[in-house]
């Protein structure tokens, strides 16, 4: 327990802190140097990531989880760092997202306000801490260390739409963050543990007149998840802030709305699996109600949506309300297909934010909000490169076009992008009830998925003409390589999903197996002996 | 007699939270959150039980009665709460002013309903 490779857990949360702490140090004109140490701490993170990942999938399955235990403090005393399939897989994706988004900022967003690295380096750490976390309360912790950061990203670029935003936003997500921090501290009154795999054992010996009251904690946690998701009614603030931020920002949002879905398919499993007791599957009739509004409501915004910022954001609704309602379906077998399309939602819907600012560009070239506060901020900058920061490419408007219209295949769910497979599996493993009777409400979540992705295909088919095909002028947009790459980039990772979409699936179906059985968890985190010691501590 | 003056004081603090939050000028809202913390840590405090006259760190590592203390995680959690939303209405609060700098209003909107 005490060798180098035990202490990997927490390096996802360590690095990026450390290196935002460094960061700080610098003086803001240095941005070149800022700029290489984020993509050097973020491709070393991507790349421990892939490490834990590989550790995860070579656990065998029944053989409980990796811990760390910060303090050396055993469980549920301490606080423990909690590595399995599931999070060893959402450290990727952010990993991935947070390359594409800092590489695409270098271009010029991360000179369009100070301490964009710094900021963008502590998002990062909250969503690998919120990720890696066994704990409720240190759950909270990360999210505000995220929610902070993602306060200074909302409003960096400056402007008057981005503070407007960004005033909705920030209430909201404090009013969910005092939310949260009711139903944790009225679980603990309850319970008396916070530790998540400890909450999961007690409740399945509760007093008969406590269940109520862990009832009304969990119904108050899940409420300020789903607003963290964006499910309907309480996410009209998420797309006009989605649209509003900068490009990169925006990308890194993208896994940030994930967040919630993550928590509520953790704890939903977890704690409230089918030995709850009188608790089992709490509200899961709810979630399926619930995201399938989201999903009508994302697609009746995507269908209305006039810009295409806006079109992005509503998306992120479809998507969210897809897993949403996926996991209330409660079917063990739909969870593997919905982690497939939460992974390839979540890079399309960042490549799609990417792409859409260098689409908007054409419409007004450089007389957006960005160029002015830029000249603001760079009159102090002596060894400001100027726009030349890549060699323009050729064919711009052909691979600006060509990437549009993956993002569109990928997110209506056409092939032969994983779109379709994500959305093909949820809709057959929702069929495929072994001979039973297939519910009503299966039905209506697999017409509700086509409608949607035919709406988005409208929607996005729309869009593409008028910005493509029907525009006033003929200028062709200042798009740098190192702007398109991540987009690129983004977008062969979803192919690539396809065509390795055999191991894909086995690694997501393997993961819904280890979330349908949460003994396993709950032995792994609570029987972990602490470090330097070799006899196994019982719990109490 | 305790309890009930605690459950009323956070009952009220949360309706006059919510309330204000639900108002149309941001410094409105900025109070509203204000009050909703307060509330959100006295609920804090009051999971961990109320207990008069019982300290929170015991005294010596003997054996001691856990049922003498009082339970100290709660007002650890409010302390990190307290922390935390401080920083969080500190941060709100120049989102507000940027706000009335950039849109010439105190409105949530940013520019006043049409009378």
């Amino acid at each position: 327990m005490t060798g180098l490779a035990d202490h990997l857990i927490i390096v996802p949360i360590l690095l990026p802190l450390v290196c935002a702490a460094v960061m700080l140090l610098f003086d803001e004109r240095r941005r070149d140097l800022k700029g290489g140490i984020g993509i050097a701490t973020t491709v070393a993170l991507l790349i421990v990531s892939i490490v834990l990942l590989r550790q995860a999938d070579l656990t065998p399955p029944g053989s409980g989880v990796r811990t760390y235990q910060l303090g050396n403090w055993p469980a549920p005393f301490g606080i423990v760092l909690v590595l399995d399939r599931l999070s060893a897989l959402m450290l990727v994706l952010t990993g991935v997202l947070g390359i594409a988004a800092l590489l695409y900022a270098l271009a010029r967003w991360h000179r369009a306000g100070p301490r964009f690295h710094t900021l963008f380096q502590l998002q990062l750490m909250g969503l690998n801490g919120a990720f890696l976390t066994g704990d409720l309360f240190n759950l909270f912790v990360f999210f505000e260390v995220l929610l902070a950061a993602s306060y200074g990203l909302v409003l960096h670029g400056d402007g008057t739409a981005r503070v407007r935003a960004g005033l909705a936003y920030i209430a909201i997500n404090l009013t969910a963050s005092f939310l949260f921090l009711i139903g944790v501290s009225l679980a603990y009154g309850v319970t008396g543990t916070l530790n998540m795999a400890d909450l999961a054992q007690r409740i399945q010996a509760l007093a008969p007149g406590d269940v109520a009251l862990v009832a009304a904690a969990a119904a108050i946690l899940g409420t300020a998840f789903l607003m963290k998701a964006g499910a309907w009614p309480l996410n009209f603030w998420l797309p006009t802030t989605y649209a509003a931020a900068s490009a990169p920002a925006a990308a890194i949002f993208a896994v940030m709305s994930k967040l919630g879905v993550y928590i509520i398919l953790r704890l939903w499993t977890l704690v409230f699996g089918a030995d709850a007791g009188p608790l089992a599957e709490f509200g899961g009739d709810g979630l399926l109600v619930i995201g399938m509004l989201t999903i009508v409501f994302g697609t009746v915004g995507v269908l209305a949506s006039q810009s295409l910022p806006r079109l992005a954001g509503c998306s992120v609704l479809v998507s969210s309300g897809t897993l949403i309602a996926a996991i209330g379906t409660g079917a063990g077998t739909v969870i593997g297909p919905a982690l497939y399309y939460l992974v390839s939602s979540t890079l399309g819907l960042a490549a799609l934010f990417l792409l859409v600012e260098l689409i908007e560009r054409m419409r007004d070239p450089g007389a957006d909000v960005l160029a002015v506060t830029m000249e603001a901020y760079s009159e102090t900058n002596e060894d400001d490169p100027g726009e030349e920061v890549g060699v323009a490419i050729p064919a711009t408007i052909a691979i600006l076009g060509g990437s549009f219209i993956a993002c569109a295949l990928l997110l209506a769910g056409l092939p032969p992008l994983s779109g379709f497979t994500g959305k093909f599996g949820l809709m057959a493993a929702m069929l495929k009830t072994g001979g039973a009777t297939i519910q009503a409400s299966s039905w209506m979540l697999v017409g509700l998925l086509t409608l949607s992705g035919l709406a988005t295909l409208i929607a996005m088919t729309r869009t593409g003409i008028s910005s493509f095909w029907a525009r006033m002028d003929d200028s062709v947009p200042r798009v740098r390589i190192i702007e398109m790459a991540p987009v690129v980039c983004l977008l062969l990772l979803c192919l690539g999903l396809t065509v390795g979409g055999g191991p894909a699936m086995r690694y997501m179906e393997t993961t819904a197996r280890a979330l349908q059985a949460p003994q396993d968890y709950v032995n792994g985190v609570l029987s972990a002996p602490r470090a330097g010691s070799t006899d196994r501590q019982a719990h109490p | 007699m305790t309890e009930l003056v605690f459950a009323l004081a956070v009952g009220i603090l949360t309706a006059s939270g919510v309330w204000l939050l639900l108002r149309p000028r941001t410094f409105q809202v900025i109070i509203g959150l204000s009050l909703l913390s307060y509330a959100v840590n006295l609920f804090i405090f009051g999971m961990g039980r109320l207990r008069v006259g019982a300290a929170p760190v015991l005294e010596n590592t003997e054996a001691v009665d856990p049922a003498l203390y009082a339970d100290p995680l709660p007002q650890a959690l409010v302390l990190t709460a307290i922390v935390i939303s401080f920083a969080m209405t500190a941060l709100f609060l120049v989102v507000l002013l940027a706000s009335r700098g950039l849109t010439g209003t105190d409105h949530v909107d940013g520019r006043e309903d049409p009378q």
